[in-house]
């Protein structure tokens, strides 16, 4: 037992040496914070090939998760991709840097209908990466007719078939585009309204879920759910049978974007990254990985037709008329806090 | 024979449902749809997958290197202090082991955020530095509570005997006390170590960029789906796992046979 302790501990000592070791080189780096599974792994490895460049790249959950990491300061992040409203939130807090875009040239690629947006209305910081709406997706065995509307999820007929996003600001804004108001809304009435609506929905959920949503779908387990357009993309591509519709009420309507923090120690070799990511081909191989809808318009050319003329998963301007996409609530979050807890306890 | 048969299916339930999770796990590592859903028929790619996947690969790394590191060091200090703790006079004792069973009571998130302001306000740099402190430091408390009840069995003549018979006190250690207490040092070194793979909380927020661990990058995975790449990661983990605990055991019950023929 003491020689494998013996062992053990010369191992560590000799690792740990390593790796001080490997500090001193003045190698150049970039540190890259994305959502988890959210890149084709070798777009990383090539650019680091092409630019001699290390990337350090590391994964989060939530938009809260990183909020929370990147406001206490600390860790050296050089490249975020925050959601729209964590966008809006961060850049009235000062934590994100103006983009050089003279140094992007490939960001006129970007289609016209991605700039200008609510959460960055100059262009100034931020460069859509994906986006995507919030949908239902069905079992078109299951369900009778052409659904279009988000009423077919308080149907009765469904009852113990539907599977609900455990998730509170999607699923209070879905049922706040139900009853005909913004999904950003603070009037207590009609939040109380939306309360109401969910208790009342209760008995036909079969679950409520978020990533099991997916494999439920796909062996027909529901016969409808509340999905991200990506995961849609995915379920449809292993069971044919699935459908997908943006209902006519209007949805959620975001996007996840490329941002550089204040502070940032290597901002040249993130403007390098944002401008690499923006190259066409690059651009469709993310896409194509991921699944989610891509602002850049050479990669959407390049994707198969019958994905891109699909009006579900890249829907015209019309389809989207009645969309919305959210914006921070600040304090007000805590009534939907209460609202979900409420709902999820009856 | 009833009795026996209640017996042994009690224990098989239990077993089953133990292990019935992980079956599951390592079936479907051989399957080739990217679904849980739906069999698709057997294959290696997860595996493939798994060793070209760099960031898989770093996590893992990093994942092992500290949990080797903050084990050894946290078995060495918990050690120690517990030597310390079994010399105190009863009232002093009763305060700091019950400040020792503080960190181990307390919420991990509280613990996270605690590490992560500490280390802000100190201007350390969050990365491998403050990862390792901070697993060696909620792993000190398991040691030193699996120490103790040894030390607290030993039987002091020993050591005087040991002393008297001409060994220095540190041979007199290293010979008598040490192999004594050597299966409570086991199972601290091994719980932190299981410990240190773990934990997701403390970790998420005490890293910084470029170092993850394991359970960081298989948690921020799951919002697009736990990748099968998983699956095939976690069952090498669980076969390795398993083999080294036969080998000790292999290796137990032969010292055992070796020192019953010598008796």
């Amino acid at each position: 037992m003491k020689k494998v302790l013996g062992i053990l501990f010369v191992l560590a000592i000799s690792i740990s040496a390593l790796l001080l070791g490997g500090c001193g080189a003045p190698k150049k780096e970039l540190n890259v914070y994305n959502w988890g599974d959210y890149i084709d792994e070798s777009v990383l490895r090539d650019f680091e090939k092409k630019y001699q460049i290390k990337v350090n790249y590391d994964t989060f959950t939530t938009n809260e998760d990183m909020y929370v990491k990147i406001k206490a300061g600390g860790s050296h992040y050089d490249v975020l991709v925050p959601s729209d409203y964590m966008i809006k939130r961060m850049i009235d807090e000062g934590m994100l840097e103006k983009l050089d875009f003279a140094k992007i040239p490939n960001y006129r690629y970007i289609g016209a209908a991605f700039k200008n947006l609510g959460y960055d209305p100059r262009n100034e910081y931020s460069i859509p990466y994906m986006w995507g709406t919030v949908g239902i997706l069905y079992n078109k065995t299951m369900v009778t007719g052409q659904p279009d509307s988000w009423k077919i999820l308080w149907d009765k007929k469904y009852a113990k078939q539907i599977l609900m996003l455990d998730s509170q600001r999607d699923s209070i804004g879905i049922t706040l585009k139900m009853l005909g108001y913004s999904l950003n809304s603070k009037d207590p009435a009609e939040l109380e309204q939306a309360k109401k609506a969910l208790i009342e929905q209760k008995p036909l959920v079969l679950a409520y879920v978020v990533d099991e949503v997916k494999d439920k779908m796909i062996s027909g387990e529901a016969a409808l759910a509340v999905v991200w357009s990506g995961d849609a993309v995915y379920c449809q591509r292993e069971n044919n049978d699935l459908g997908y519709f943006i209902p006519k009420e209007g949805s959620n309507l975001w996007f996840d974007a490329l941002v550089i923090p204040k502070g940032s120690q290597h901002k040249k070799e993130a403007e390098l990254f944002l401008n690499y990511l923006c190259e066409t081909g690059i651009a469709y191989r993310n896409a194509d990985y991921i699944g989610y809808a891509s602002p850049h318009t050479g990669a959407v050319k390049k994707l198969p037709r019958d994905l891109t003329s699909d009006r579900s998963f890249y829907p015209l301007p019309e389809d989207l008329k009645n969309s919305e996409v959210f914006v921070d609530l600040g304090s007000r979050m805590k009534d939907f806090d209460r609202i979900w807890t409420e709902v999820k306890s009856q | 024979m009833v009795k026996l048969f209640m017996k042994r299916g009690y224990l098989f339930g239990i077993f089953l449902f133990l292990y019935a999770p992980i079956i599951v796990l390592a079936l479907y590592s051989f399957n080739n749809s990217h679904s849980r859903g739906v069999w698709d028929g057997f294959t290696l790619k997860w595996y493939i997958q798994m060793f070209q996947d760099r960031q898989i690969l770093t996590s893992l790394y990093y994942s092992l290197v500290i949990g080797t590191i903050a084990s050894l060091v946290a078995t060495v200090i918990g050690t120690m202090a517990a030597f310390g703790i079994d010399n105190m006079k009863s009232l002093p004792q009763g305060t700091v082991m019950n400040l020792t069973y503080l960190p181990v009571l307390n919420p991990d998130i509280v613990t996270g955020i605690a590490f992560m302001l500490l280390y802000i306000f100190l201007h350390l740099q969050l990365g491998f530095m403050t990862l390792l402190l901070s697993h060696v430091t909620f792993n000190i408390p398991y040691v030193i509570l699996s120490v103790l009840p040894r030390i607290k069995q030993l039987d002091r003549s020993m050591y005087e005997a040991a002393l008297d018979l001409g060994a220095t006190p540190a041979l007199a250690f290293r010979k008598v006390i040490l192999p004594e207490i050597m299966p409570g040092v086991l199972t601290g070194l091994l719980l932190s170590f299981t410990l240190s793979l773990d934990d997701f909380v403390i970790s998420f927020f005490t890293t910084g960029s470029g170092v993850s661990n394991l359970s960081i990058t298989i948690y921020s995975m799951a919002r697009r789906g736990i990748n099968p790449k998983i699956n095939a990661l976690s069952t090498l983990m669980f076969v390795s796992v398993l083999t080294l605990l036969i080998i000790v055991n292999i290796m137990m019950a032969r010292q055992k046979a070796v020192k019953s023929k010598e008796a």
